[in-house]
């Protein structure tokens, strides 16, 4: 299978240092003849390498505004931990309206439809009979980890549309219904914190198309937008503190308003917790709501802000007045009547760290992987090109490195070599014996 | 065909009244599994029997180990431990029977409900023990469909 993402790697400006290797969390990274490499299959494009790297040389591709102009009708989904990047500074009504000043004819904000997929999830939750903690899709992020290091808990992640998802179909039905439009003459965009949301799009863990046409990563388009701020006209915002709270971890889960709910944040924490879930350890909690950067998304890899600093300005904004009604209760209670949110499609795990697809073959590897990791000398230093020891191991396993691109077992073997050097120059051939 | 041409097997210290170390012996096999490519859902009840076997080393033995036998065919955890022994086999696989203490029940274990899990999950489990001397659990998962 072939695999999108939005993390690549920019040849030129890699040095091939390790730190990428060390941090990511699926050890998804190698360097190889100078350079990192990335391993389709693993990559979860979570955005670590990206914050990691010291030479910028991981980018994220997204698509670019020109994109916007194939669509007769353009709508803007700008993620709730968007305003973050412009608040206080710029009201939220302008930071709205400066989508329009941007090329959109309309901005659909995507905590509208958090509120809606909140009020989903709850009810979901009081029904469900299945295998708790259920965990949340929203962060694709983790719903790719669950697929590749979590591959048992796959059917544990609640079957609803994301927020984001939810906003592209809500504002193509309003667009269609208000503007006389044909649904395909209607372009959705949604303005990503995040690599993951990208690959989201592209290629949908469900495995069903997605809503949203286009992605602009947000970092892309700053500048822009700070401009077109200044003398934005205003727009009303309509989504209310609970949809907007989606942008900060701990958000979600408040606007579920349940109890047993668990929030955890920053992909090696999301670990931790997943780890525990996986052990049978995590009884008591109903659902997770799991986001892979640092505070949630206002974190995310492809945001301007120190993630604390935007964390700080959304929970201001949360407080303010300047956030709109939101859906009323009766509206909500209706949609879910009806099933919004709900959906067919089915995460599947992603094998990508299986040894071998024969079983039989598969241990006699885990075998050979054992046996040469106890040759190495457990230092996990990285200099080979592998994230550690035990992940080199693997690779000479796969047949995609050689126990001498460890550096301590090359001089080992280089020692030997002299020794036997030295050993051969001391025999003298018979005929100058003597001389 | 001739089957079951690979074994590998793992082995654990354990040691009893390491809270800190605990359960880092189970995440090495259960990391171990997932890396063979079996099932997921093998991959979870062997994990939790392992994790429950250790955890119970842990908190009611003094030394123990932890192996993990693994062929295509089946996967066979064994918890072999120095402690006091189990008394009354039977009565120790009821649901919330526990003799934890209680500074370990604040830890959050001694519900009483390990070894009914490690049941629950396994297809067949063997426990011998001698007061004592100690206790050796076996906990066997069938692989299916190969
Ligand atoms: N290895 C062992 N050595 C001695 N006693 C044991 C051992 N394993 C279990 N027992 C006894 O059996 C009882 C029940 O074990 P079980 O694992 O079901 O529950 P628990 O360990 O007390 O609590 P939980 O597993 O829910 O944390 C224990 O309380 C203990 O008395
Ligand atoms: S936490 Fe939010 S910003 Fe970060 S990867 Fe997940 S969805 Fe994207
Ligand atoms: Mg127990």
């Amino acid at each position: 299978m072939e695999y999108f993402h939005s993390v690549r790697l920019d040849q030129e400006k890699c040095k091939g240092c390790t730190n990428c290797i060390k941090h990511c969390p699926t050890e998804a990274i190698r360097v190889r003849e100078g350079k990192a490499r990335i391993i389709q299959e693993r990559c979860i494009d979570c955005g670590e390498c990206i914050r990691i790297c010291p030479n910028r040389a991981k980018i994220a591709v997204g698509d670019g505004l020109e994109k916007i102009r194939g669509y007769r009708y353009k709508v803007a989904l700008p993620a709730p931990s968007i305003y973050a990047q412009f608040y206080p500074e710029v009201p939220v009504p302008r930071i709205l309206g400066a989508f329009l000043a941007l090329g959109f004819d309309a901005v659909f904000e995507v905590a509208l439809a958090a509120e809606v997929v909140a009020a989903a999830t709850k009810d979901f939750l009081l029904k469900h009979r299945g295998p708790r903690p259920l965990i949340s899709p929203a962060c694709p992020a983790v719903v790719s980890l669950i697929q590749v290091r979590f591959p048992a808990l796959v059917d544990q992640i609640a079957p609803l549309e994301t927020p984001m998802d939810a906003a592209a179909r809500l504002a193509r039905s309003k667009a269609v219904a208000e503007m006389g439009l044909r649904p395909e003459e209607v372009g959705t965009f949604f303005i990503s914190p995040c690599p993951a949301k990208i690959t989201a799009v592209r290629q949908p863990p469900t495995g069903l198309l997605s809503q949203v046409d286009g992605v602009l990563p947000l970092a892309a388009i700053y500048p822009d937008l700070l401009r077109a701020s200044e003398t934005a006209r205003e727009v009303d915002p309509v989504a209310g503190p609970r949809g907007v709270g989606w942008g900060v971890s701990g958000g979600e889960n408040a606007s579920i308003g349940l109890n047993r709910l668990l929030h955890v944040d920053g992909i090696h924490h999301v670990i931790n917790v997943l780890e525990g879930v996986e052990k049978g350890e995590v009884t008591d909690i109903d659902y997770i709501e799991a986001q892979a950067c640092p505070g949630g998304c206002v974190g995310g890899a492809l945001m301007v802000k120190n993630p604390f600093v935007a964390r700080q300005a959304l929970t201001r904004a949360l407080a303010s007045l300047e956030l709109g009604p939101g859906y009323s209760p009766e509206e909500l209670e209706a949609r879910v009547a009806e099933g919004e949110c709900q959906v067919a499609g089915r995460v599947k795990p992603r094998p990508a760290l299986a040894l071998d697809a024969d079983l039989d073959n598969a241990i006699a590897k885990m075998k050979l992987l054992e046996d040469t990791l106890a040759t190495l000398p457990g230092l996990d230093c990285g200099s080979c090109g592998s994230p550690n020891c035990r992940a080199l191991a693997e690779d000479i396993v796969r047949g995609q490195a050689q126990d001498t691109d460890c550096v301590f077992r090359l001089r080992e073997r280089v020692r030997i070599l002299a020794e036997e050097v030295v050993e051969l120059a001391r025999k003298l051939p018979p005929s100058m014996a003597g001389k | 065909m001739d089957r079951a041409k690979e074994e590998l097997v793992l082995n654990f210290q354990v040691q009893g009244r390491d809270f800190q170390g605990a359960g880092v012996a189970a995440s090495q096999i259960r990391r171990v599994l997932k890396q063979v490519g079996f099932d997921p859902q093998v991959v979870r009840r062997a994990g939790i029997a392992a994790y429950e076997a250790e955890m119970n080393i842990v908190i009611h033995a003094y030394r123990g180990t932890l192996s993990a036998r693994i062929t295509a065919q089946e996967i066979e955890i064994v918890a072999e431990d120095e402690g006091p022994g189990i008394a009354d086999i039977e009565l120790a696989m009821q649901e919330g029977y526990s003799t934890a203490p209680p500074e370990v029940r604040e830890m959050g274990f001694g519900a009483g409900m390990g070894l009914p899990n490690i049941k629950r999950c396994a297809d067949g489990l063997e426990i011998a023990s001698e007061v004592g001397r100690g206790t050796t659990l076996r906990a066997r998962i069938v692989i299916k469909g190969t």
